[in-house]
Formats: C-alpha cells, sequence, structure tokens
C-alpha cells in the first residue's frame, strides 16, 4: 500500500434526486486511518452521498476534493486509488466469479491474489460457476472480493453487510479493521451495528429530512 | 490502454459467445425481414432486383436498432457500467471497445450473410459485392452513432422506442450512401463516390461519437 497520506474532503455539499432536495450543507473530511460510517433512515440521501463522493453523481453545490485538488480535476488518480461496491454487485451474471474478479483485477492493473479472498469468502467451491447461479448472499461476498483485492486506499461501500451471513459479516468487519489499520480510508453506508474497533469510526447520522 | 481496449472486448465476447440465443436474434431478424420483401412485393424480377439493396440495408438498420436496447442496459443493470466509470483508464476508450465488440457480434454476421439474401432478390454479381462492401464500410457508423442513443436510454426503462425515434433519423446519410451504391454498382455505373462519402461519415462517427458515448453513459449514471 502507498504509504502516502490521503485525504478527501467535501464542503457544503446539497443532493437532490429529481426535484427533491435529500440534503443541504454537508461537510465533512476523511483522511488515512479513519473510517466514516453514514447512517440514517431510507431515502435520506446516504447513496446519493456515497455516489457523489465518487463522482458518479454530481452535487447541486459544494465542492469535493481529493488531496486537496478539485475531484473533476485529478479523477484519473482518484480513481487509481478508490473501489466502490454499490447496491448493484457490478459481476457479469454469465461469468464466474473468478472471471469475473480477474477481470476487475486487470483493469485496476495493480491488484492483490485473490485465492486467499474466495477462500476467507466461502467461494472457493462456487468460483468456477456462472454468478447468475449464485445466492444473494455469494453474490455480495463476490462483489466485496473486487474491492478487498483492490490495492486501492479508499474503500467505499454501500450497506456492505446486506445479504451476508453472521459469520460473512464479522469475517467483513476484521477485513475492515484491518484496512484502516493499515493506513487505508474507509466510507461505508449501514443500518446495523458497527462491527469496526470503537475509535476509528466516526459515524455521521443524515437526518431524513423531508424536501 | 490498449491493454484495457482488449480485456474489454475479451470480456464482451465471451459474455456474448455464452449468450449466443441474444447474439442471433438480430441475425434472424434481418433474414427474416429479407425473406418477408420478395413475398411481399411480388416475383417481378425487374422489381426485386431494384429493391434489393433498399430492402437489405433498412433490415440492417432495423436489426442493428433491435440489438442496441441491450448495449448498455444490461451493464447498467448489474452495475458493471458504474464500475467501468469509475476505473482510472478512459472512459471513451473502454465504451469504444463495447461498441467494437457490438459490431462483430451483432453486425459482421448480417454483412457475411447479406450477399445471400442479395441473390434472394436477383442481384447480379456486381451489386452483390457492391453490397457487402458498403454494409462493411457502413455498419461500423450504425454502431457508433447507436452507441450515443444507447448511452443516453441506458437508464431509462422501456426506451426501445425512444432509441428508434432518436437514432433512425441520424441514420439516414448512411441508409442513402449504403444504399443508392449498391443499387449503382447493380446496374453496373462506378460507385467510387458513395463508397468515399459512407468511409467519411464512418470515419467522422469514430472520431466524434466515442466522446459522446461517454459523456452520454456520465449522465446516464448520475
Amino acid at each position: 500500500m502507498d504509504s502516502r497520506n490521503f485525504r478527501l474532503e467535501w464542503s457544503n455539499l446539497s443532493l437532490w434526486r429529481g426535484d427533491r432536495c435529500l440534503q443541504s450543507n454537508l461537510s465533512g473530511s476523511l483522511a488515512s486511518g479513519q473510517a466514516l460510517t453514514l447512517r440514517g433512515p431510507n431515502g435520506c440521501g446516504k447513496t446519493t452521498l456515497l455516489r457523489s463522493l465518487c463522482g458518479l453523481s454530481l452535487p447541486e453545490t459544494g465542492e469535493i476534493r481529493w488531496q486537496g485538488e478539485l475531484l473533476s480535476r485529478v479523477r484519473t488518480d482518484y480513481y487509481a486509488h478508490m473501489a466502490y461496491s454499490g447496491h448493484s454487485n457490478g459481476l457479469k451474471s454469465d461469468l464466474s466469479t473468478r472471471e469475473n474478479l480477474s477481470f476487475a483485477a486487470r483493469l485496476r492493473k495493480r491488484e492483490r491474489d485473490h485465492a486467499e479472498l474466495l477462500l476467507g469468502l466461502n467461494l472457493q467451491d462456487c468460483a468456477d460457476i456462472p454468478v447468475r447461479s449464485l445466492s444473494a448472499g455469494q453474490r455480495r461476498r463476490a462483489s466485496l472480493a473486487a474491492v478487498l483485492a483492490s490495492v486501492a486506499e479508499l474503500w467505499v461501500l454501500d450497506e456492505p453487510y446486506t445479504n451476508l451471513d453472521r459469520a460473512g459479516c464479522e469475517w467483513l468487519g476484521q477485513r475492515l479493521n484491518a484496512h484502516i489499520s493499515n493506513g487505508g480510508l474507509l466510507l461505508l453506508a449501514a443500518h446495523q451495528a458497527s462491527l469496526l474497533d470503537p475509535g476509528i469510526e466516526t459515524s455521521v447520522e443524515l437526518s431524513g429530512i423531508a424536501a | 490502454m490498449t491493454s484495457a481496449f482488449l480485456l474489454i472486448m475479451r470480456r464482451e465476447l465471451t459474455v456474448a459467445f455464452r449468450r449466443w440465443a441474444d447474439v442471433a436474434l438480430p441475425l434472424v431478424f434481418f433474414s427474416i425481414v429479407c425473406t418477408l420483401f420478395p413475398l411481399a412485393v411480388g416475383q417481378n424480377a425487374e422489381t426485386l432486383r431494384n429493391v434489393g439493396p433498399g430492402a437489405i440495408w433498412v433490415a440492417a438498420l432495423l436489426a442493428t436498432l433491435l440489438s442496441l436496447n441491450t448495449l448498455f442496459r444490461d451493464d447498467f443493470d448489474d452495475g458493471s457500467l458504474e464500475q467501468l466509470a469509475l476505473s482510472q483508464q478512459p472512459l471513451t476508450v473502454l465504451l469504444l471497445a463495447k461498441t467494437c465488440s457490438h459490431w462483430i457480434v451483432t453486425e459482421l454476421p448480417l454483412v457475411v450473410i447479406a450477399p445471400v439474401l442479395g441473390l434472394g432478390f436477383g442481384m447480379t454479381g456486381n451489386g452483390i459485392g457492391a453490397l457487402l462492401l458498403t454494409l462493411l464500410i457502413g455498419t461500423p457508423a450504425l454502431s457508433l452513432i447507436g452507441s450515443v442513443g444507447a448511452a443516453l436510454t441506458a437508464g431509462l426503462r422501456g426506451a426501445s422506442g425512444l432509441l428508434a425515434l432518436l437514432l433512425l433519423p441520424l441514420t439516414v446519410p448512411i441508409l442513402i450512401f449504403g444504399a443508392r451504391a449498391a443499387s449503382l454498382a447493380d446496374e453496373g455505373i462506378a460507385i467510387d463516390g458513395p463508397l468515399f462519402m459512407l468511409g467519411g461519415l464512418t470515419m467522422l462517427a469514430l472520431t466524434l461519437t466515442p466522446f459522446a458515448t461517454a459523456a452520454a453513459v456520465r449522465v446516464s449514471l448520475d
């Protein structure tokens, strides 16, 4: 992992979905070795905030900076250090888990070996069958594997615990803690109780304000 | 950049190979439409020969339209499109690779089978050769222009009608030069002019549309 210190900052963001204002005046920052968990009721804009911070959605107002530079200027550098797993798992259903992971690895150029990950995620037995025949939980595991295998410093996970069994959640919690203690950055939206070590995690409660 | 291009092509072709039924659909559609024409127009050899190139070109256009719906829709639905957009590789190149695979998987079979269908219209050897050539030069432009429309409508439900309305007017020049060149050659007239024009249109599409497609995908993902 890059030993540099990384920093993501955002200020005065306002998020709109259609003609509804979800959140306004959001500011915050995240640096190496920190985790930020977004919490709040359904529809309060957690996913929209994550997608904005990824550069997928444009916030209505406000700015996002990576290493002090505007996100739109340093997109390529930002994406070299960022991995995202959203609601849709990003896997081709006709390809096997192994094929999907190796595609993701090559697209990113630098990637860890994913054999150990498949083992940890209990996917080794179904790594060669098409993703379409996996269960929802297994698909979620495969999708997380693509992020966990990346050497990206910033992990952006949208409700990563969805569909995971208890053992899977605990395993993921350990991996996330290890990532943070290695100096990684973690941005996540979650509903369930935190599995991260206290002290490294900041929670932000987004209110469900009406339009 | 080249490796990313080839990587996407390889994945697209693997997926297409595993879903060959989807891939065969436009080809079957194309063949059926071309077979329907002689049935509807009648047995008069002269009339058939005259409508042949135009009918085959229109059928190729409609078959392309049929396949464009799924060009980005599947990737949009399963989240692969946002993963491509979040890659450090230029999105323009990645999407151009997808469009190229679309041409190989959808258009190339049409080009290959077109001479057989041309025979059904009683076209001469000269005309069939020109038909093959115009399709080979013109269909990449159809894929490229189509990719812009497909990218714009990727996130919309039931957008196939909209896609047709968006794209058909834009493909008119290609259709005119393609079909006209083939029918001129059938009558034994030199077709350098329309061929150059067709090649020019394809080059224009190749240089402009990839940027528009990438921008449209970002809009669709927003």
